[in-house]
């Protein structure tokens, strides 16, 4: 199964290589899209892991045994779809390729499953129709 | 065989005028000449919604008992113009409060077509005629006396492609360019923009009736800045930013279907404008011009993170497929003006001339010709 992930690594844990331990001991396949991490403080990566459930389950769990915060990333970007006029602006922006418009019908299109919540797409509608929705658990 | 405005408007009446899109056209002109299509097509409609930042509105608040001659002027917080007589404003579109950088003029307009309200705080000296020296209150579309819409500079003739070459993101009103040309940016609706189906204004101009924001608009001048003697390539087009149009149409009749406010991050705020132009087929000629396609328009790439410096041309069927390379660099291109919109313009126009709702007029005075651009030092 693949998982989205927000992995938020105290300042004493950013000197492992706790990825790497993913990696050789439960063959978690790791495709990171978007890294914050300085040596000696907190640091976040936003993940997709691949791997069997109970794979993931047992990598997961080593993580926070280091104080590795996990947060599925059941937050998500979300457009006033009334309002929006398919000018494009936010399809421009947008290196991911969740949001794109073009033939046939010129009108905008998004697909979640693509999006690397950069964020480029709240500053860059000029409606501002875009909005970060929390998950019920605030993550 | 030549037709006349008259002719076209008789056939109108009679709900017997061939109407059809540019892009209905352009597609008939793959199997038809223009001669077939002079012959058989009418009116031509055009359609584009853009942000078009040289835009305003001019309110008349009318008077108030005792009556204010409004020497300062502030809608919403932000300050409009106090210089044109008592009780008459313009209102600009990039009008805004320096404090509030997010809604400014056009989001007056907006809210006037809306029929949003709006708090008005003005301030006289008092005059012996005018002795009231302040007054704050509340107006909204159906209060004020006019509320017209009057636009120095729409609808550009084919606006340049944007990209950047540094390695910082730039934030501009062609939105937001990303680092080393990873994408571009392009503002036209292509074979259905108004001023690329009649690139040399035979039929438009001071007079010429159109579709404005969701209802009967009128060029009213050239607009500024208008520039028509850029080079052109072998179908007549410029290819570079050229002529403009000057609007003007009553607020009062208007949708914020083709008018919204925009916000554009670290540049400033710019009004979505609706136009579409309709074009009498009068002669071979103007058939030739309607049958304008996509991949025959050719626009010039600007980089804006290096002062506006000319990169190389590209056309349009180009930049619509989402990619064109540039000295062999890939660049992902969308665009910024909603061709979505264009389309309905057109084909709303299209409706309107069908129904005998809506007649053609004849420019009472022709646009300049041999004009070209001074910079200011």
């Amino acid at each position: 199964m693949t998982k989205k992930l927000i992995l938020s690594f105290p300042a004493q844990a950013t000197d492992r290589s706790l990825t790497y331990d993913l990696v050789k001991r439960w063959d978690i396949r790791i495709n990171i899209l978007k890294a914050e991490i300085e040596v000696g403080r907190e640091g976040k990566l936003l993940v997709e892991l691949e791997a069997p459930e109970e794979a993931l389950a047992e990598g997961l769990a080593y993580l926070e045994g280091y104080g590795v915060q996990v947060s599925p990333v059941a937050n998500k970007i979300s457009r006033d779809e009334k309002l929006c006029v398919d000018c494009g602006n936010c399809a421009s922006a947008c290196v991911s390729g969740a949001l794109t418009i073009g033939e046939p019908d010129w009108m905008l299109k998004f697909d979640p499953e693509k999006c690397i919540m950069c964020k480029l797409c709240l500053k860059t509608c000029p409606l501002k129709l875009f909005r970060i929705e929390f998950a019920g658990d605030g993550v | 065989m030549a037709k006349t405005y008259s002719e076209i408007n008789e056939k109108i009446r009679e709900g017997r005028a061939v109407v059809l899109t540019a892009e209905e056209v352009s597609e008939l002109a793959k199997t038809l000449s223009p001669a077939e299509i002079a012959e058989k097509v009418d009116v031509v409609t055009t359609g584009t919604f853009g942000a078009m930042c040289s835009s305003g509105a001019i309110v008349n608040f009318g008077h108030a008992q005792p009556p204010i001659r409004m020497e300062k002027i502030e809608l919403n917080g932000i300050r409009t113009s106090g210089g044109l007589a008592a009780v008459d404003t313009y209102i600009g579109a990039t009008d805004c409060n320096p404090e509030r950088p997010e809604y400014g003029g056009a989001h007056l307009i907006e809210d006037l077509v809306a029929g949003r309200k709006i708090t008005l705080e003005a301030w006289g000296k008092g005059t012996d005629c005018y002795p009231r020296k302040y007054i704050k209150t509340t107006i909204d579309r159906d209060t004020v006396n006019e509320a017209i819409l009057y636009n120095p500079r729409n609808a550009y003739q084919n606006y340049c492609v944007a990209t950047n070459s540094t390695d910082k993101i730039k934030h501009t009103y062609m939105g937001t360019l990303l680092p080393r040309m990873a994408n571009a940016s392009y503002s036209t609706a292509g074979e259905l923009s108004p001023l690329l189906n009649d690139p040399e204004c035979r039929t438009i101009g001071l007079g010429t009736r159109i579709f404005l924001c969701g209802t009967e608009g009128y060029v009213s001048w050239n607009g500024t800045q208008f520039h028509s003697t850029k080079e052109e390539n072998e179908y007549g087009i410029p290819t570079s930013n050229a002529r403009t149009i000057a609007v003007i149409g009553d607020m009062k009749k208007m949708s914020t279907e083709f008018l919204r406010a925009a916000y554009y991050e670290k540049y400033g705020i710019s009004l979505f404008v609706g136009i579409g132009v309709p074009i009498p087929i009068l002669d071979e000629d103007m058939a030739r011009r309607v049958s304008i396609r996509n991949e025959q328009i050719e626009t010039t790439i600007v980089d804006y993170g290096d002062g506006n410096r000319q990169l190389g041309k590209t056309n349009y069927a180009a930049l619509r497929t989402g990619e064109i390379t540039l000295d062999g660099k890939k660049i992902r291109t969308a665009p910024v003006a909603s061709i979505a919109k264009a389309r309905k313009i057109a084909q709303i126009l299209k409706e309107w001339i069908e129904r005998g709702e809506f007649q053609l007029t004849e420019p009472v005075r022709p646009m300049p010709t041999g004009t070209s651009l001074k910079t200011l030092k």
